[in-house]
């Protein structure tokens, strides 16, 4: 008797706790590039912010229990792809964030979509994202390609430099970044007196230096991204080509890449952020957290990693909003009704083609002596704001947008 | 002006003379590997990973010590080297008589190990390190700018290629090391300390990395998957020259070197594979390498 009455009151707990734990699920991906060249503009920081926008979602709604996973795709979409998968089959995740490498993030959106589940695409650079190749089921945050040409190509046209000579990285966010700041060039009253196309994770760039060289074009774009930009600004020093008159337009970098390079050799250097750690109380205050969390002192966090953050929890917002949902379509749709605010980014939109809106700023790197503390990079030379920064919705030629 | 295929002559000229620079660190790069292979019959996977070290150990001994970029170019390939005598004495010295694929496991991995921890502790995007003083600037050429620094790369790759290359095929010391590597047993009856001699050669080996390393830290991104994006390159370079010929490896890389060059000219897109285009022609042609003797 005594023992039936311990087991129905074992019982009686355990339904209880699980009663308790009937709270709504939502799981999200991280997929991200953890060991290579976007690490550090990525990976493990991207994680820890998708973390925070976790907890502090939780915060305000204890009925839900958020779970992060991560994962490495490597930089190539056919592991990214497969992650993805798995995650969405198996594992039960909801939504898939950051995703650096336009490449592999092609390919993720083309998995959410036919699984209708959601992709916070804060990592990925290419416009074609809410272009040709637009889905119901993405949301585009951070960035993209047609905003950092638009921004750093008309800025430098503007102060006089109208011949522009490519080093491009080969492969989709290269091409896509050339192309857009081609347009913008040549818009704007430019020329592109030529281009050279490197692979992915070159270390010698003196070959392709020589040629942007011959071309004596007055402004050397960098199409390309993290290491390869690194090396380029690098070696282009070396090979005197700022001391020789031309300049370099970094079209994508962020402050880790800033960082890496030294206030020595990247000083002057013009170019497009959408968020900068340094910009207001806010995004200080933030960064305060997310740096707590990293325990890597002198580590920044890039806009990417502050992208996933306001990304994921406007996301999470909307899950809420539509009661939990599982429908992917139906949660990017609210989320395109809402209208977000988060110290991190601001107020932030989304357009019907899936672009998120929010001001771009024009930054310039900082001279050694006029950095006054660690991580003190940038100077804002420029605001612009949401509706200049981003490619107008009719031009993306985006099926979701009709007419 | 005088044009080649399209290409004006200055230009190709100056591509040409980039090609013998890359060169000249495939080179550097391969020599050790050759060395290392020949002496030891190990394939150090692990090669890329000490250069990585070098480039590492440059940046670290500037930001705690404040020591520089020359006294660097000696200290940071002893301490490597030193490392690498301790992988040997504790890891390698039990594989010799295995089949060449364990040591290649095993190099290999210790490599994924030490770029791992090399993410951990110092993240990905790389590590600020500057052209030292004495080498800024460079010549005009009048075909091309030509960077003091890269100059000296060559000039540097160059003596110690010759002076390797020399100490183990012309001195009484590459003697015993190369009869030590075909008949152990006999020449440690000369009563010479043949273990030494193979622990102190891995060293080498591995410090000759590190050297490159450091060489390579003011001019290309220190961070630390920089071996593992030459590594792949330079044992293209090894297999082509012909494992262990050290002359094979020193005349492949600077050969290599200039061909990649040209493409980055004609083609650009094919610059990272036209090594292995090259290599798998090789394979076929001559199985052993250019330089190779049959085993």
């Amino acid at each position: 008797m005594k023992k039936t009455v311990g087991l129905a009151a074992l019982a009686a707990v355990l339904l209880c706790g699980s009663a308790y734990a009937q709270q709504t699920s939502v799981k999200i991906g991280v997929l991200t590039d953890m060991s290579s060249l976007y690490a550090d503009d990525t990976g493990i920081g991207s994680v820890i912010a998708a973390k925070l926008a976790a907890e502090d979602f939780m915060k305000a709604h204890p009925n839900y229990k958020v779970e992060v996973l991560s994962a490495d795709h490597q930089n190539k979409p056919d592991v990214g792809t497969n992650i993805a998968n798995q995650w969405i089959d198996r594992d039960g995740v909801d939504m898939i964030a950051d995703v650096p490498n336009s490449g592999v993030a092609l390919a993720i959106n083309e998995v959410t979509r036919a699984k209708n589940k959601v992709f916070i695409a804060s990592g990925p650079a290419s416009s074609d994202l809410t272009g040709p190749k637009c889905s119901p089921n993405t949301v585009h945050y951070t960035y993209d390609t047609w905003m950092l040409a638009n921004g750093t190509g008309k800025a430098i046209v503007k102060t006089g430099g109208d011949t522009w000579f490519f080093l491009t990285s080969d492969y989709a966010f290269g091409h896509a970044l050339e192309r857009d700041t081609a347009a913008v060039v040549e818009k704007a009253g430019g020329k592109v007196l030529g281009k050279v196309r490197h692979p992915l994770n070159t270390s010698d760039f003196s070959s392709f230096l020589l040629q942007a060289q011959a071309s004596k074009a007055k402004v050397i774009g960098l199409a390309n991204a993290g290491g390869d930009t690194i090396n380029a600004i690098k070696q282009g020093a070396e090979f005197g080509i700022v001391a020789g008159g031309q300049k370099f337009a970094g079209l994508l970098i962020f402050a880790p890449d800033v960082q890496a390079l030294g206030l020595k050799t990247a000083q002057g250097l013009t170019f497009t952020e959408t968020w900068y750690w340094d910009l207001n109380d806010g995004t200080r205050a933030w960064t305060k957290r997310w740096d707590k969390e990293r325990n890597s002192p002198g580590k920044l966090p890039s806009m990417n990693m502050a992208g996933v953050y306001s990304g994921t929890l406007e996301y999470l917002n909307a899950v809420a909003k539509v009661g939990g949902s599982k429908d992917g379509k139906k949660v990017v749709d609210e989320m395109k009704k809402m209208t977000a605010e988060d110290p991190v980014y601001g107020k932030t939109t989304i357009r019907a083609d899936g672009r998120a809106l929010h001001p771009a700023y024009l930054f310039e790197v900082k001279k050694p002596e006029e950095s006054k503390y660690p991580g003190d990079l940038y100077k804002l030379k420029a605001t612009i704001p949401p509706d200049e920064a981003f490619r107008p919705l009719k031009d993306g030629k985006c099926p979701l947008v009709s007419g | 002006m005088i044009t080649i295929f399209g290409i004006p002559s200055a230009a190709l000229f100056g591509q040409l003379l980039i090609g013998l620079i890359n060169g000249s660190f495939y080179a550097l790069l391969s020599l050790g590997l050759a060395v290392i292979f020949g002496m030891l019959n190990i394939i150090n996977f692990a090669h890329g990973a000490q250069y990585m070290l070098g480039a590492v150990a440059a940046f670290l001994l500037l930001q705690w010590t404040g020591i520089g970029y020359w006294p660097a170019l000696v200290v940071a390939p002893l301490v490597v080297g030193a490392f690498g005598i301790v992988i040997e004495r504790t890891l390698l010295q039990w594989l010799y008589k295995l089949d060449h694929l364990y040591g290649l496991l095993l190099t290999f991995g210790l490599a994924l190990i030490i770029e791992g921890l090399g993410r951990n502790y110092l993240g990905s995007a790389g590590l600020p390190y500057t052209l030292p003083d004495s080498l800024r600037g460079g010549q005009n050429l009048g075909f091309m700018f030509l960077p003091n620094y890269r100059a000296w790369v060559i000039v540097a790759s160059a003596v110690i290629c010759f002076g390797t290359w020399f100490a183990i095929e012309r001195t009484r010391l590459g003697a015993y090391l190369r009869a030590a590597t075909e008949n152990p047993t006999l020449v440690r009856a000369f009563g010479i300390n043949v273990p030494v001699m193979i622990t102190l050669t891995y060293g080498f080996g591995v410090a000759l990395a590190a050297f490159a390393g450091v060489m390579a830290a003011p001019i290309y991104n220190v961070s630390p998957q920089m071996g593992s994006e030459l590594i792949i390159v330079v044992f293209a370079v090894v297999v082509i020259g012909g494992m262990g010929s050290i002359l094979g490896a020193i005349l492949t890389g600077f050969g290599l070197g200039i061909i990649e060059g040209l493409t980055k000219v004609f083609y650009p897109e094919a610059s990272n594979t036209v090594i292995f285009v090259i290599m798998a022609i090789v394979l076929l042609v001559r199985p052993a390498g250019l330089f190779g003797r049959r085993a």
